[in-house]
């Protein structure tokens, strides 16, 4: 018999959320729960239930969070377990701290092969801040290479119990999972609220369905929140009816009651835009609002910016389209249009971050079929002016070229976990990156945690590929904003025949000026094809000239031969160049293939994609 | 002619012409290309449709090929009907033509003079390879009423002729212009390869030095091509052999340019030079200027008012389908008036006389080309785009820009 939504009593509501990191098994174990807690039968089972969207399940990502309601069983009591599954990467850690919010447990999942991840540690800091309780697991414990022993006494130091408390499973066979059930309704205590206080319920996720409109996932904190009812967005002040309201196990069912205290569920109201129903904010009733909303709301605040061009111009309506769309479920996402000389229309965007920018620009060429060129990420700067004037610069071009004062650029808290072996080749890399080392602590015997403070702009340039490559793979890295500071920076540009160009140019340190010029202007050289004329390529920092390049003039371009057999297909050929020419962007009289934005604008993967 | 044939449409079994090809038939020049696919070693750089003997399977022997090409110049008669204008120019290509015994080619010339006439002055040439002619072979093309000799001279230098698996002698190729001369040629080609792995520029004037003191009125000079699936291609590949240098390929073409000229022999095309203007290659010309030819042969292309097609590629299916009384040709197209604009534009600009400039229709790539130093100021005010020197090297860039 499972009790009905709207009358559970919070007693046996018990509310957990799993850390883990991005392929420690979180998927395959909330699979097991669902299989074990007899929601979802053997037939229905697929891999990965809970992921819904494509690139979710390709790259072992979880983007969205989702809330599954469970019964369970311990002794003649029956039981509401809601699984609220988090988001596991950087960019996303305040929709992390608000899915943290609506819990009162943590489920902390580590492989048993690797140990605990700094993605993973930073969100355990995150539970342990918002007085969660912990449950410790090693997960995959059935893997020849596991090391429970080594990887427990890890974890009891981290969260401070006995190695003996750490749970094993193998999310996989499905050992250990139903202790791990009662583990939870024993150890999270139910929550508590005031049943009879107007109602405030916390969303701590939001998504946009084509054909319901926005899904609205909430934790009733007080109060109730019934069926047809007019809701109210306590920090926009906007008001909605009540469509549906409901819970997830895992498909979507109606509550005809409503949902009470310690529920979690979603609602549906009919808004089309994720921006209408924001993570963090507090939903109340337009009949009895409450006064004062939940805390923590944050507005989402992008951090890198990029631009997003389209190969093909014609494509720069399709574009546009394609972003007011993914806008509708992403609010953090902002754009609007600029004009690159060199790329032609685009959209300058800002994202939380570098996977964040991944995983857009991939749903835009997958989900859209658009061809794109991104220009290099850039962090935001604030440039202070001679006169006292300030400016906001997104996009290094904009860099004003007026007597500049000051420039303020944002700054990280990065953590790094490796093994202790590669203590040195950190610390190189991070002085490198204008680090400044806060502090260092051993995990266990042979791993370390690393904090630094670092420049964002240092971070999104390719670190992490440096990181990985320093350390054989090993390092994993996890960052917060950290306020700004002032730094000697400079805009560098490149010139193609004395011709700047607008994609190319970077905002760097004084001091890495050079190297960024040298460097760029190599691969240029390697990148375009030789022209019937010498073209010269040039760094510059304002009008002072840092590096130089050449590429020589071409001087042969035609074929020997041309008798009769050879028309047809010589005339074919250049039917095919004239194809070609077309996905030429022209830099004054530089022809510039695509695939020369393409090659010099990536920076290779820049961040922690899974290993597959 | 690559061994690679182009895509195209499907011919109907009696070779029959569309309407458009045979319209105004006779009011263009008319010629006849004849492959002869044989050869007794394959040359590494070569990827013509040629075969050795080992390569042949049966009913394309040797013996049989003069009766077999006979056959397809009936089929031409009959397929260009009554009108057939006379043929002002014949060419013998391969492949090795002179492996044939000479009555073979005179008897395949023959045919075309019978099915069509020859007009009074009319060309007739062959390819020969400078060690498989002597003066008797060659007084028996001349009195079968050959008029021009194309020598495969390739270079004077015996380390380059090794990586051309070339087998004559350096000296031979002088020998056998003498004994054209002497066999009443009036006109003889030498072909001439620069840019050959290994050859240095000294090697590549060494080898000009010859072919001009042989005393040619014609001389072709093309820059090693690497094709794929070749020998040379493996090599290169292999790192066996440096890959040949464009930059290198542009100062041996001028040094050609410059020691021709010197030596009394003027430009016609990008590889083409003629001591007069009677020496130029009219049968060449004809391909240039979309003039009508019928190709004889295993994978031989040919060209008759905007309908271009091109016969299946080995010998023993061309002759099965002749004797079976079926058109040997595998798929032809028939061109756009946009296709023949882009062919007249990428054939005739490489000519001396280059492309009346009211015919192209951008003004701002003509103007660019000629601020560039691509074409010629003096003949740019008469309203013809002719190429300078600098420009034939960069004819194909130029093209591009030209139907982009």
């Amino acid at each position: 018999m499972r009790i009905q939504p709207g009358q559970t009593d919070p007693a046996v509501i018990r509310n957990f959320c799993i850390i883990a990191h991005i392929d420690h098994g979180k998927s395959t174990l909330a699979d097991r729960m669902l299989q074990i807690t007899g929601v979802v039968d053997d037939r229905s089972m697929r891999a990965q239930y809970l992921d819904r969207m494509d690139i979710e399940r390709e790259r072992g990502i979880t983007i969205k969070s989702q809330a599954v309601r469970l019964p369970w069983k311990v002794g003649e009591t029956d039981y509401v377990l809601n699984m609220i599954d988090t988001p596991g990467h950087v960019d996303f850690t305040y929709e992390v701290s608000r899915s943290l919010q609506a819990c009162e447990g943590a489920i902390l999942l580590v492989d048993a092969a690797q140990g605990i991840e700094a993605q993973t540690l930073a969100n355990l800091y995150l539970a342990m801040n918002a007085d969660l309780t912990i449950i410790p697991v090693l997960n995959k414990i059935d893997l020849p290479a596991a090391q429970p022993e080594k990887y427990a006494a890890e974890l009891a130091h981290l969260i401070g119990c006995e190695p003996e408390d750490v749970l094993k499973v193998s999310g996989k066979t499905g050992v250990g999972v139903r202790e791990l059930l009662d583990h939870v309704v024993a150890s999270v205590p139910a929550p508590v609220g005031d049943a009879a206080a107007p109602a405030r319920a916390l969303i701590f996720d939001s998504v946009y369905d084509t054909y319901r409109g926005v899904i609205t996932y909430v934790r009733v904190m007080d109060g109730h929140l019934g069926k047809r009812e007019r809701i109210l967005m306590m920090s926009t002040g906007a008001a909605h009816e009540t469509l549906e309201i409901g819970v997830i196990s895992p498909e979507p069912k109606i509550a005809d009651k409503g949902l009470g205290v310690g529920e979690v569920g979603y609602l549906i109201t009919g808004v089309k835009d994720v921006r209408q129903s924001r993570v963090g904010d507090t939903v109340t009733s337009v009949s009895r609002s409450a006064t004062e909303p939940l805390g923590g709301y944050e507005h989402p605040k992008p951090m890198v910016f990029s631009g997003l061009y389209p190969i093909d111009g014609d494509d720069y309506p399709e574009l546009r389209e394609a972003l007011d769309k993914l806008q509708l479920n992403d609010a953090a996402l902002v754009y609007e249009p600029e004009t690159s000389a060199a790329l032609g229309f685009g959209f300058r965007c800002g994202f939380l971050g570098l996977l964040h920018m991944e995983i857009v620009r991939e749903r835009l060429e997958r989900e859209f079929n658009l061809s794109l060129i991104s220009t290099a990420p850039n962090v935001v700067y604030q440039v202070v002016m001679e006169d006292g004037k300030e400016v906001t610069v997104t996009n290094p071009s904009e860099f004003p070229t007026g007597k500049v004062d000051k420039v303020f650029e944002p700054v990280t808290k990065a953590t790094v976990l490796v093994p202790s072996e590669f203590i040195g080749a950190i610390m190189e890399l991070c002085q490198n990156r204008r680090g400044n080392l806060q502090g260092m602590d051993y995990l266990s015997e042979d791993r370390v945690e690393i904090r630094y403070t670092m420049p964002l702009g240092e971070i999104i340039f390719d670190f992490f590929d440096q990181l990985k490559s320093r350390t054989r793979g090993y390092a994993s890295l996890d960052y917060e904003p950290f306020g700004e500071q002032e730094a000697d920076l400079v805009k560098v540009d490149i010139l193609l025949q004395g011709e700047a160009v607008d994609a190319f140019s970077a905002i760097v340190h004084k001091d890495k000026a050079y190297g960024y010029g040298v460097e760029m202007a190599k691969k240029l050289r390697e990148l375009i094809p030789r022209q019937q004329f010498e073209v010269p390529i040039q760094a510059a920092i304002g009008a002072r000239v840092i590096a130089r390049e050449n590429i020589r003039a071409i001087r042969k371009d035609v074929l020997a031969k041309c008798y009769g057999g050879d028309i047809s297909r010589k005339r074919k050929l250049l039917e095919k160049q004239k194809e070609g020419k077309k996905r030429m962007k022209m830099v004054g009289r530089v022809e510039v293939p695509q695939e020369a934005f393409v090659a010099a604008l990536s920076t290779e993967s820049s961040t922690d994609k899974p290993k597959k | 002619m690559p061994s690679t044939l182009p895509d195209g449409d499907p011919v109907p079994p009696s070779g029959e012409l569309p309407a458009s090809a045979l319209d105004g038939l006779g009011g263009r020049s008319f010629g006849f290309y004849v492959h002869v696919p044989f050869c007794v070693t394959r040359c590494g750089y070569c990827d013509f449709n040629t075969y050795t003997a080992s390569e042949l399977g049966p009913g394309a022997s040797h013996a049989d090929y003069a009766a077999t090409a006979v056959e397809e110049v009936r089929r031409a008669r009959a397929a260009l009907g009554a009108a057939g204008p006379p043929v002002e120019t014949v060419f013998f290509g391969g492949g090795t033509p002179t492996l044939l015994p000479a009555r073979d080619l005179v008897r395949i010339l023959r045919a075309i003079d019978e099915e069509f006439g020859l007009a009074p002055d009319a060309e007739v040439t062959t390819e020969a390879n400078p060690e498989s002619v002597d003066p008797a072979y060659l007084a028996e093309l001349r009195s079968g009423g050959f008029t021009r000799m194309s020598f495969g001279m390739q270079s004077a230098r015996e380390h380059v002729l090794r990586v051309l698996d070339r087998h004559h002698t350096p000296g031979r190729a002088a020998q056998a212009v003498r004994e054209a001369r002497d066999a009443g040629f009036e006109h003889v080609n030498l072909d001439l390869i620069y840019s050959t792995p290994g050859e240095s520029d000294d090697d590549w004037r060494a080898s000009l030095a010859a072919a001009i003191e042989a005393g040619p009125d014609h001389v072709s000079a093309y820059s090693l091509i690497v094709e794929e699936g070749t020998r040379l291609a493996a090599r290169i590949r292999r790192g066996e052999l440096p890959m040949p240098d464009d930059d290198v390929a542009a100062d041996r073409y001028l040094i050609a340019e410059s020691m021709l000229t010197e030596a009394g022999f003027h430009w016609y095309e990008v590889s083409n030079w003629a001591s007069a203007e009677a020496g130029r290659c009219r049968h060449n010309l004809l391909y240039w200027t979309g003039g009508d030819w019928w190709g004889v042969g295993p994978g031989a292309h040919s060209h008759v008012g905007g309908t271009r097609w091109w016969n299946v590629k080995h010998p023993a299916a061309y002759a099965q389908r002749l004797a079976a009384g079926v058109s040997p040709a595998h798929a032809r197209e028939v061109l756009t008036p946009e296709d023949r604009t882009v062919e007249r534009i990428m054939l005739e600009l490489r000519l001396a006389e280059g492309f009346p400039l009211a015919e192209l229709d951008r003004p701002a790539v003509v103007a660019r080309a000629l601020a560039d130093g691509l074409l010629e100021t003096e003949p740019f005010k008469r309203g013809r785009a002719v190429l300078t020197l600098r420009g034939r090297l960069l004819a194909d860039a130029l093209v591009r820009d030209l139907v982009s």
